[in-house]
């Protein structure tokens, strides 16, 4: 089966690049699913987890607050002014900014602790 | 024992005190050059990205939108300044802020007003001591300025590229930057962000596009939700990376300017200590010469005396 070369960056750093065989990802009008020999796309991105499905039958998942989905060729980027990978997300960082932001009523923030904790949970 | 030594041995001192306040300012500037660059570095494949996506949409679809389209007549233009919070960094504001003073009289012999956006205190400084007017300041991070400043800078200068001319708005963008070409050398530049300029490759018409290879077909893309929608959520990330990417570049500028203005200074210091060594020496061979020479005198009259006696 055909690979796509997958590059996931943001706005300060290169957070993972690999092959995959199939990202899903958040887009504004839904979840979208994508394979090598998918059609050219560009696509806005919600913030939500991205799943990248490795060639070597893992899973990566990153936590992206915004972004860019663009594919053309089997090359695959993700830029997302913020982005990181389920491993590197704090959980229990996450759960106190998901409380604070709850009783502040700062609803962008309890947006990005809420990914963060779905990103999270997916990769377990 | 003269008085001239002891001058010149606290001048010594005071110099020497100096030269290693600089020679300290150096290594830290030449430290965080690196870190600068490296951050410039880890910031590019965003960029690239973006600028590659901004250009497959501008070129791959017809449709208008006020940040690509040029007004018919512009009458207003922004320009966007960077410059420095601290000063000990040779020339580095002050030629910014230059070339941002010919860029705005271009713009103005054609016919258009300019108002300005000013980042770093110097150039704050600049433009309040001269009464100029500034649209917007800020201030505080311009030696390691990150992506939340940079969308900081970027909010109200796309909200005034959206607004109405009539109401306040601007038809242009021009950001001026300390480009970092090498440790040697960085220049000043003023570029257009914003109509952008698409060149005859059909190319986004800046420095990243300009290393695209050329004649490099892009596909047809199909947009999701649509090609305005993507439009609409790309341009400001767009303008955002831009001033991010010049900042960073800025950033590195200035420790490089710093380090070469303290190099200069710390070898200046060398210099003076030198001479000033020299001078002290002079002074303590004449203090000797002249004490050889009064003991000698003192003892020859001495001689003589005795001999009127004998």
């Amino acid at each position: 089966m055909a690979d796509l070369h997958v590059e996931l960056v943001a706005a300060d750093r290169n957070v993972w690049s690999g092959e995959a065989t199939m990202v899903v990802a958040r887009t504004m009008s839904g979840d979208i699913g994508i394979m090598a020999n998918h059609e050219p796309l560009l696509g806005v991105l919600r913030s939500g987890p991205v799943t990248i499905r490795t060639n070597d039958g893992g899973t990566v998942v990153a936590a992206v607050h915004g972004g860019f989905i663009s594919f053309a060729d089997n090359k695959l980027s993700i830029l997302a002014e913020i982005a990181e990978l389920a491993d590197e997300i704090d959980v229990d960082r996450a759960e106190r900014a998901l409380q604070r932001s709850k009783s502040e009523a700062d609803a962008a923030a309890e947006r990005r602790a809420e990914v963060r904790l779905a990103a999270a949970a997916g990769a377990r | 024992m003269g008085a001239q030594i002891r001058v010149y041995k606290r001048r010594i001192k005071s110099v020497t005190a100096t030269k290693k306040i600089t020679k300290a300012m150096e290594m830290i500037a030449a430290s965080r050059i690196v870190k600068a660059q490296r951050q410039v570095a880890a910031s590019s494949p965003y960029a690239d990205e973006l600028t590659r996506a901004v250009t497959a949409v501008a070129t791959g679809s017809n449709t208008k939108h006020p940040l690509t389209t040029e007004a018919e007549n512009p009458s207003r233009a922004a320009v966007l300044l960077i410059t420095s919070d601290r000063g000990l960094a040779g020339g580095y504001s002050s030629n910014a802020i230059k070339s941002a003073d010919r860029l705005a009289e271009r713009l103005k012999a054609e016919g258009k007003d300019v108002s300005s956006y000013i980042v770093g205190r110097k150039g704050v400084a600049y433009y309040s001591f001269r009464n100029r007017t500034v649209a917007d300041s800020w201030t505080g991070f311009s030696d390691s300025p990150t992506y939340g400043d940079a969308k900081a800078v970027a909010s109200p200068l796309i909200e005034a590229l959206l607004a109405d001319t009539a109401e306040g708005g601007v038809d242009e963008l021009h950001i001026v930057f300390t480009e970092f070409v090498s440790m040697m050398t960085q220049t000043p530049v003023g570029r257009r962000l914003l109509p952008l300029s698409l060149d005859d490759a059909g190319t986004v018409g800046d420095e990243a596009g300009a290393e695209r290879k050329k004649g490099e077909a892009l596909p047809l893309f199909e947009f999701e939700p649509s090609a305005e929608g993507v439009l609409d959520a790309l341009l400001p990330r767009y303008v955002e990376s831009r001033i991010y990417n010049a900042m960073l570049q800025a950033a590195a500028s200035e420790h490089a300017a710093r380090r070469r203005a303290m190099k200069s200074a710390t070898d200046n210091a060398e210099d003076l200590i030198k001479s000033l060594t020299r001078l002290a020496n002079a002074a303590r061979q004449a203090d000797i010469t002249q004490e050889i020479s009064e003991i000698v005198g003192g003892a020859s009259a001495l001689a003589d005396a005795n001999a009127g006696s004998d």
